[in-house]
């Protein structure tokens, strides 16, 4: 009796997990094999054309990058600045310590539309509107939804990630390196630049892929910051709108005019977009789990 | 008496003169005022998010734009309608349609998440939970837009298979969608929980006969329910904010019904459905905003409480953060 409860426990649990496993592999399995039919060159190089219904989706992929590389300008040396404080410079008893410690748990729990909110509010609004006033003499140049402040809000978005994952690494760092380095007369400033530093390369760069990987799948941030659903002409200044691949799919999926001719499109772009960030995740993955066997040998 | 003349200064190398030491001590200086004041900009960007996005919502306390005042919001008809001839602000449906998908995702995803916490933490031969903790991890890899995406074209076509419903977009539709979003969290997090009791918890239960089984659901799972219960609070946090799935696949309609196979419209999906077509500074989008601060109090005070059930654990299990 005991033992068949038991094993109906284990079967219960096991098949749990076989369950979300099974779901995972439909999900990736309905988008590879609908979304290869429609994948080529032509299509990752071409804009849309005749109303979305034909074409490519270029547009949306350079813009997708190029959101993704002004946000990591500014996330990834951000980010790994606090990272050190937390690392290297905190009192754990201190009530700053603790305070920060508490918002930067909280920031990484808001959720993805209240950026959007926050960076139509405080980037829009409040910093764009504020510069045209101060620079433009009133003109409306950066006071308007832009890739610059789509890719801040991204920014603040990703940062948490970020600073958890290079201080997670930094915190690994023997102890033994920074007491050796401190009693060779390096100052706390050396001993972080020169010792501290050079270990945590690969969480930096783990880091960078994992916020990377995170803003380029989020929608909700950039829909009023600065996405649009068409463009002609890709963007060239930092104040123009552009076109997001995750936007793109959300309005080829809602929006389009001829869903039955949409479709494969979209299957496509959804691959895309995956491919996207699966890859950088698993590196993210393999970097991390490299970097874990190296510390405990 | 003077002391002994030894040592009256620090001894230096041959190359290292006094500018040199008040350059590196000056660096470092100001090295540490520089990362002092980054971190208090980070910690200052959570209230920055809250006074601007409150800003925008705060003249509802003392205005009636177009209809919509802080008491809209709460007054009877119980209807959203923010575009008709005479707009209704009530938050209602909204607060409902929120709690439907969300309570939906949660019944479904609670339950199998830590099922297979369970499984990889006190079961699975080792090898096997080398391969399940990552797999899950991709899970949480997959964009919420492309979530929404297969709940909107595979996912509804199926469970109009299943129920017959009337309506293609429905509140289950996208509770089961939010809910592979929210497995990832609520595993990760409990599966951290189980496997940080420490071991000779589960040695003692063996040493008096109890089975495997029995150990893991008497003694880890026990000792572990702190942990078990902010990983439901932050998947449950997660939920209320999530955004793309629930405005692809939860139909929109802002119904007064508690049957998961009709159409609900979240606050979040609310917004972001919403935003981008009204006047800057008018009534509808003060009440938008207002939505948005709503949301962003209830998710910080989930995370917070979140955070604490996960510290008191590790407290109660090492002594210690």
């Amino acid at each position: 009796m005991r033992k068949a409860i038991d094993r109906s426990v284990v079967i219960l649990c096991a098949s749990a997990t076989l369950l979300i496993l099974t779901m995972l592999a439909i999900i990736l399995g309905n988008i590879v094999v609908h979304g290869t039919s429609r994948l080529s060159w032509e299509f990752l190089s071409q804009p849309p054309l005749q109303g979305m219904t034909a074409g490519g989706i270029f547009p949306a992929i350079y813009g997708t990058v190029l959101l993704v590389l002004l946000m990591s300008i500014a996330a990834v040396p951000f980010g790994v600045i606090v990272a050190i404080y937390f690392a290297e410079y905190a009192k754990k008893e201190s009530k700053f310590y603790r305070w920060t410690r508490m918002a930067v748990n909280n920031l990484a729990g808001v959720p993805s539309i209240v950026f959007g909110l926050f960076g139509l509010g405080f980037f829009v609004h409040g910093i764009g509107q504020a510069l045209d006033r101060g620079l433009y003499g009133g003109q409306l140049v950066l006071g308007q939804p832009s890739i610059l402040w789509a890719s801040m809000t991204m920014a603040v978005l990703t940062l948490p990630v970020v600073i958890i994952t290079v201080e997670e690494t930094m915190r690994a760092v023997p102890q033994e390196y920074r007491e050796a380095s401190l009693a060779l007369g390096a100052t706390r400033l050396q001993t972080i630049v020169r010792v501290v530093l050079p270990q945590s390369w690969s969480g930096v760069l783990t880091g960078a892929i994992l916020a990377v990987s995170r803003g380029a799948g989020e929608v909700a941030p950039v829909l009023f910051t600065g996405a649009a659903y068409y463009l002609p002409r890709l963007p060239t200044r930092v104040n123009d709108q552009f076109m997001q691949l995750g936007n793109h799919i959300f309005v080829l999926a809602t929006q389009s005019p001829d869903v039955e001719a949409t479709k494969p499109l979209l299957y496509s772009t959804v691959l895309v977009l995956l491919v996207l960030t699966f890859l950088l995740n698993v590196t993210a993955m393999v970097i991390r789990k490299r970097m874990r066997s190296w510390a405990t040998r | 008496m003077r002391s002994s003349p030894i040592v009256t200064e620090l001894p230096r190398t041959s190359n290292m003169t006094d500018r040199h030491l008040k350059r590196r001590r000056f660096l470092d200086r100001t090295a540490e005022t520089l990362i002092l004041a980054s971190a208090s900009i980070a910690m200052s960007i959570i209230l920055l998010i809250f006074v601007y996005v409150g800003r925008e919502a705060l003249p509802l306390l003392w205005e009636n734009t177009d209809g919509a005042s802080i008491v809209s919001t709460a007054v009877p008809p119980l209807e959203w309608q923010p575009v008709s001839e005479r707009p209704r602000y009530n938050v209602f449906p909204l607060l409902l349609g929120t709690l439907k998908v969300t309570l939906l995702a949660m019944l479904i995803g609670t339950p199998l998440a830590l099922a297979a916490a369970m499984y990889t933490s006190e079961f699975a031969p080792p090898r096997l939970r080398e391969w399940i903790k990552p797999a899950i991890e991709l899970l949480a890899g997959i964009p919420s837009v492309v979530m929404g995406f297969f709940a909107l074209i595979v996912l509804a076509s199926w469970i109009q298979a299943q129920f017959g419903n009337e309506f293609r977009y429905n509140a289950l539709n996208a509770g089961i969608a939010l809910a592979l979003a929210i497995i990832p969290i609520i595993y990760t997090v409990s599966e951290d929980a189980l496997t940080a009791v420490p071991q000779h918890y589960r040695e003692a239960s063996l040493a008096l006969g109890a089975s495997r089984i029995q150990t893991a659901i008497r003694v880890v799972l026990p000792a572990a329910m702190p942990g078990v219960g902010a990983a439901m609070i932050l998947g449950f946090g997660r939920a209320i904010g999530e955004t793309m799935i629930v405005l692809m696949a939860s139909g929109n309609a802002p119904a007064l019904s508690l049957s998961p196979l009709s159409s609900a419209r979240t606050m979040s999906a609310t917004i972001a459905a919403e935003l981008g077509e009204v006047v800057f500074g008018g009534g509808h989008y003060r009440v938008l905003f207002f939505i948005g601060t709503l949301l962003f109090v209830v998710t910080s005070i989930l995370n917070w409480i979140g955070d604490r059930y996960n510290r008191r654990m590790r407290m109660r299990l090492f002594g210690a953060e």
